[in-house]
């Protein structure tokens, strides 16, 4: 596979702030709002958002993760069982604004499951989504995308790598593409 | 994590360190998820389990059920006493019977030692043991060693002393080959008659005194007496064996230290222990019952994630 770089260091960082600005002019003060990332790799970003808006506002913002392990629609459809990762959200959800937020923005399939799951906490007033990159003309399912840090046209073959200094020792993100024959 | 490396659920043996750690990794979520304001998952929504019960249970029907309706599995009870059992069918051709119906595994609970694998090699579905007469329960082994997990961290080289009828326990079996499995040191005890005379070969030590194996131990688990099981008497009376193997206040007071107790229940409250112990701060009885649940889940989760894969 070869790889191209979507975003370098300082590129994502300007993102993830445009983004907080973002969230800032819909949910002010996040007093009612909370980020929810989805599992393994949402949960990079949510922390990131999080240190980011708090030195905006000034304020606490609420974050958890969610796994959507069980709320796939992919069980018994894999050669490998769907191992679940750890879900923490130690606050209720009862008409509480949630963004959920995810890296990568493919099919739509686990923002459906993440629906799902959000869902089992209690009623929010409303959901909306933030994810980092959207692959554009590639989901399968009539679900849109509230804030987007950059939207790529890509082919399926192609796989969006989000790399975080935390697992990677660097920030940045990659486009992998099958090598030409 | 791994995939499971059985495609059933018979006996602990057959299951090595990494499929426990699997099953209880995926306990910890579940145990998270039933603790939700809703607590059910659509995973299992394509999958039939029948639940067959050849003897009788309240706890272990009640969490398998509990587990199954949490997965949204459809599910088919079953037990030996109204159906056709009584009019001469054979295990087999009543398993293959309920199997034409579509099902997809089985759980089930029956009398005879080693039913359960007859059951695995004789149908063509994936077979959880839930009790298989004075053979195993691997379930409740999985469960009481989880639950000794979240008490204490670890189970290695922590003593854990099995106290009561170990001779008619499939409580006892099961959990002397998880625990060991798991690297904890494993004490018998309990009257002579009622310890098995060969049990050394497990590699656990055999103590005939309660004071002893209590001062020895981190962990105690009380094992009722299985009357139904006794052909014969093993003790003068009951009396009698309060008054040597009862677990109560003052024995426990006298230990100076803490110890955790656990009884897979049903409690004979007054017999193996007083109400005053199993209703302590160091029981943690209540807790296997909320843990079975989710251990149950985990299983069924990962035995029906391994089947006919598309």
């Amino acid at each position: 596979m070869n790889s191209t770089e979507i975003l370098n260091s300082l590129q994502l960082s300007l993102t993830i702030r445009r983004l907080c600005f973002q969230l800032i002019e819909n949910h002010h003060d996040f007093s009612n709002t909370v980020l929810v990332g989805l599992q393994p790799n949402g949960v990079f970003l949510v922390n990131r958002l999080k240190k980011e808006l708090e030195k905006i506002i000034n304020k606490v913002v609420k974050t958890g993760a969610l796994d959507i392990t069980f709320f796939r629609d992919d069980f018994r459809r894999k050669e490998k069982p769907l191992i679940p990762s750890v879900t923490n959200i130690d606050f209720s959800l009862e008409n509480k604004v949630v963004v959920l937020v995810d890296d990568v923005f493919f099919t739509g399939r686990t923002v459906r499951s993440g629906l799902d799951a959000i869902m089992t906490f209690g009623r929010p007033k409303s959901v909306e989504f933030l994810t980092l990159i959207e692959r554009r003309f590639t989901q399968h399912l009539p679900i849109k995308a509230d804030y987007i840090g950059q939207s790529i046209d890509t082919i399926n073959e192609e796989k969006v790598s989000v790399r975080w200094k935390e697992e990677h020792g660097k920030d940045q993100i990659l486009l992998y593409s099958p090598n030409e024959t | 994590m791994n995939d499971l490396s059985v495609k059933h659920l018979l006996s602990i043996n057959d299951l090595n360190e990494s499929d426990i750690d699997t099953i209880f990794k995926t306990a910890d979520s579940f145990k998270e998820i039933i603790n939700r304001p809703i607590k059910k998952v659509p995973t299992l929504r394509d999958i039939t389990i029948a639940n067959l019960f050849f003897e009788n249970s309240t706890r272990t029907k009640l969490s398998f059920e509990l587990a199954e309706k949490r997965l949204s599995a459809d599910i088919l009870n079953f037990s030996a006493s109204s159906s056709s059992v009584k009019k001469g069918e054979t295990l087999v051709d009543t398993a293959n019977n309920i199997l034409s119906m579509k099902v997809d595994l089985i759980v089930m609970r029956h009398p005879n030692p080693g039913a359960a694998n007859y059951l695995a090699e004789n149908t063509n579905t994936c077979v959880i043991n839930a009790g298989d007469g004075t053979n195993e329960h691997p379930t409740q082994a999985l469960l009481d060693c989880y639950s000794i997990k979240e008490r204490h961290g670890s189970l290695k080289d922590l003593k854990v002393v099995i106290i009561g009828d170990i001779k008619h326990s499939r409580v006892a079996l099961s959990n002397i080959y998880a625990l060991k499995k798991l690297g904890a040191k494993v004490m018998v005890c309990g009257p002579t008659t009622l310890i098995p005379k060969f049990i050394h070969k497990l590699g656990v030590d055999v103590e005939h005194d309660l004071l002893k194996a209590l001062q020895w131990c981190d962990v105690a688990n009380m094992l009722r007496i299985q009357l139904e099981r006794q052909d014969i008497q093993y003790f003068p009376s009951i009396r009698e064996y309060v008054k040597q193997f009862g677990l109560n206040h003052e024995v426990i007071s006298s230990l100076n230290k803490k110890i955790t107790i656990l009884h897979p229940g049903p409690i004979n409250r007054g017999v193996e222990i007083t109400s005053e112990v199993a209703d302590s701060p160091n029981s943690i009885i209540l807790d296997q019952v909320e843990n079975g649940v989710a251990i149950r889940m985990a299983i069924i989760y990962l035995l029906a994630g391994k089947l006919n894969r598309a």
